[in-house]
């Protein structure tokens, strides 16, 4: 579990085996996707060829016209490799650029110079084989939680019987099969985040891009939504890219850390993370190659701080401060 | 229960006063009608059916010229919304159109397409086309942007996007607008008709006037009510408890 820091990493730790995802995992027996009925989901190959990354990001530039006239770098020469598969959690200061990354990737917006390339192919507007999940849930208050389900598959003109059978699947993936008929309004928050993931697994992305998905959520049902979404991940196979500002989440979920300068954005570091699944939030093992982590994004949040108060007081984050557990980044 | 009895009461009293200046004959019957005399000519204008001819036509009159508005005034307001050139330029021109009244566009409208319905279209079609745009356009502004964000993500682009998301999405923002104007296009409706023989419910009040009959103005009079009335409590009410309902804009009881 070193979680050492190196800036570009000539392999990973993560086996890219081409061997079912489950059996990765041998502490979480009994929740196979087999128990959900035998309807025919795609899963995404596997590492097909282990040269060509999921999504691979080089050189990509963002900037863009600020008020004052100038312009303004938001990501600076981003690099980044992410392997079929794999779970990689970007973590950065509030500010650094993390959220707009996302919505590059998904195609929502055009980069400044640069490349994103999804399977060696490079990206050209929205596409369902990269799926996002936003803070704010984004789900559709005039449609009920299935037709929720159901819009991704409807647009990409899924006939109606695999939409319903697929919808049905997928809510009881998440749990939610008995809210098929409900409207959003009338769920709970971990509730919403989870007919959103389910929303975006139902259109079958190769890539899950999410986020801070859990950051409005009360913790233990942010324990429970890690839980769940690490069986998903392990039962589908998913390639995901997950942005908090939560170290300790980072580490919890990911399987490795990129870690974002504060403004422009660029890769300060990666940290692999080593620990054996299932991690808990309370793990001393998370807490202590959190805190790795910390003490650079320490640097960082106090640079945005000197940036957001260039006028006045400078507050400082000190290393330590709160038994060095809760530094800055909110844990 | 407690509100029918309150209803009934108001009614009632606002009746018995009229009845009562009715009857004390400070004016002669032919300009101040007794209320049953406005309830015969109501029945007599249903019996030989003038109303309901009246009713049809101005009623499909209204669909079509709403219809109308509402098609365009959502494109038009879509296209100010997310246009920055048109917002600048289109934008104030809309705002100082509404101060027109829409009657004022008649002498042009009789030019352009002469005495006949289209000249009444139109009218209705310019009384309502300004607040369904203006609508639209504050609907595309004040809707979040998430929406389209989510729904292009997952795969919804040009017309499906703007039928599946971009449309129910500024629902609730724009009813209120599509319920101005409505109440324009109607009250355009019955001013057009009003000024041409048009089988309208328009014509059949000023028939009344000609005819020095006052029991039919007024008859007619609570027959436009009464129709803007019900559309908006059907049509409109219905329309937004739905939406209240499924967005929980209101706390569910």
């Amino acid at each position: 579990m070193s979680a050492s820091a190196h800036n570009v990493p000539a392999e990973f730790p993560i086996p890219v085996d081409p061997l079912p995802v489950d059996s990765r995992f041998p502490t979480r027996t009994g929740s196979r996707g087999s128990k959900l009925g035998p309807v025919s989901v795609d899963r995404p190959a596997r590492a097909v060829s282990p040269e060509i990354p999921k999504v691979g990001l080089s050189e990509l530039c963002l900037s863009y016209g600020a008020q004052s006239g100038e312009r303004l770098l938001a990501l600076d020469h981003i690099n980044l490799e992410v392997r079929a598969g794999e779970f990689v959690c970007v973590v950065g200061p509030s500010g650094c650029g993390k959220s707009t990354l996302l919505h590059l990737i998904a195609g929502l917006h055009p980069q400044t110079s640069g490349q994103i390339l999804v399977d060696g192919k490079p990206v050209q507007g929205p596409g369902t084989d990269r799926i996002m999940i936003f803070q704010e849930h984004g789900l559709f208050p005039w449609l009920t939680v299935g037709q929720n389900v159901e819009f991704g598959m409807k647009m990409k003109g899924v006939p109606k019987a695999e939409r319903v059978e697929k919808t049905r699947y997928y809510l009881r993936l998440v749990h939610l099969a008995k809210f098929e008929k409900s409207y959003i309004h009338q769920l709970s928050g971990g509730m919403r985040q989870r007919v959103a993931i389910a929303r975006a697994l139902a259109t079958e992305p190769d890539v899950l891009l999410m986020d801070e998905p859990f950051a409005a959520l009360d913790a233990q049902t942010r324990d429970l939504l890690h839980d769940e979404l690490e069986r998903i991940w392990s039962d589908t196979g998913r390639t995901i890219l997950f942005v908090t500002h939560n170290v300790r989440e980072a580490i919890r979920l990911g399987d490795r850390v990129v870690l974002l300068t504060f403004r422009p954005g660029r890769v300060k570091s990666e940290f692999p993370v080593e620990l054996p699944r299932p991690r808990h939030l309370e793990d001393p093992a998370v807490a202590r190659a959190a805190r790795e982590i910390l003490d650079e994004l320490r640097d960082e949040i106090n640079r945005s701080l000197e940036v957001e108060y260039s006028e006045g007081v400078k507050p400082r984050i000190e290393p330590g401060a709160n038994g060095g557990k809760r530094g800055g980044a909110r844990i | 229960m407690k509100r029918a009895a309150r209803y009934i009461i108001f009614y009632a009293a606002l009746s018995g006063l009229w009845t009562l200046l009715a009857e004390l004959k400070i004016w002669p019957p032919y300009l101040f009608p007794t209320p049953w005399g406005v309830g015969e000519a109501l029945y007599a204008g249903f019996a030989d059916h003038t109303y309901w001819i009246a009713i049809r036509v101005s009623m499909q009159r209204v669909l079509i010229g709403y219809g109308i508005s509402v098609v365009l005034g959502m494109v038009l307001g879509l296209g100010v919304a997310s246009n920055k050139f048109l917002e600048d330029t289109m934008g104030g021109l809309l705002v100082s159109l509404q101060s027109l009244p829409s009657i004022c566009w008649w002498p042009l409208a009789l030019l352009w397409f002469g005495l006949n319905q289209n000249a009444i279209l139109f009218v209705v079609i310019m009384g309502s086309l300004l607040s369904v745009t203006l609508a639209m356009e504050d609907g595309r502004k004040q809707m979040p942007k998430i929406f389209g964000q989510a729904g292009r993500n997952l795969g919804a682009k040009g017309f499906k996007l703007f039928w599946y998301v971009l449309l129910p999405a500024s629902l609730p923002f724009i009813v209120s607008g599509l319920k101005q104007g409505w109440a324009f296009a109607w009250r355009s409706l019955i001013t057009a008709e009003m000024l041409y023989l048009s089988l309208g419910l328009g014509q059949v009040l000023m028939m009344g006037r000609d005819l020095n009959d006052m029991s039919a103005v007024i008859a007619v009079m609570i027959l436009i009510i009464a129709l803007g009335y019900v559309v908006d409590g059907v049509v409109f009410k219905g329309m937004e408890r739905r939406l209240q309902n499924k967005w929980g804009l209101t706390p569910a009881t």
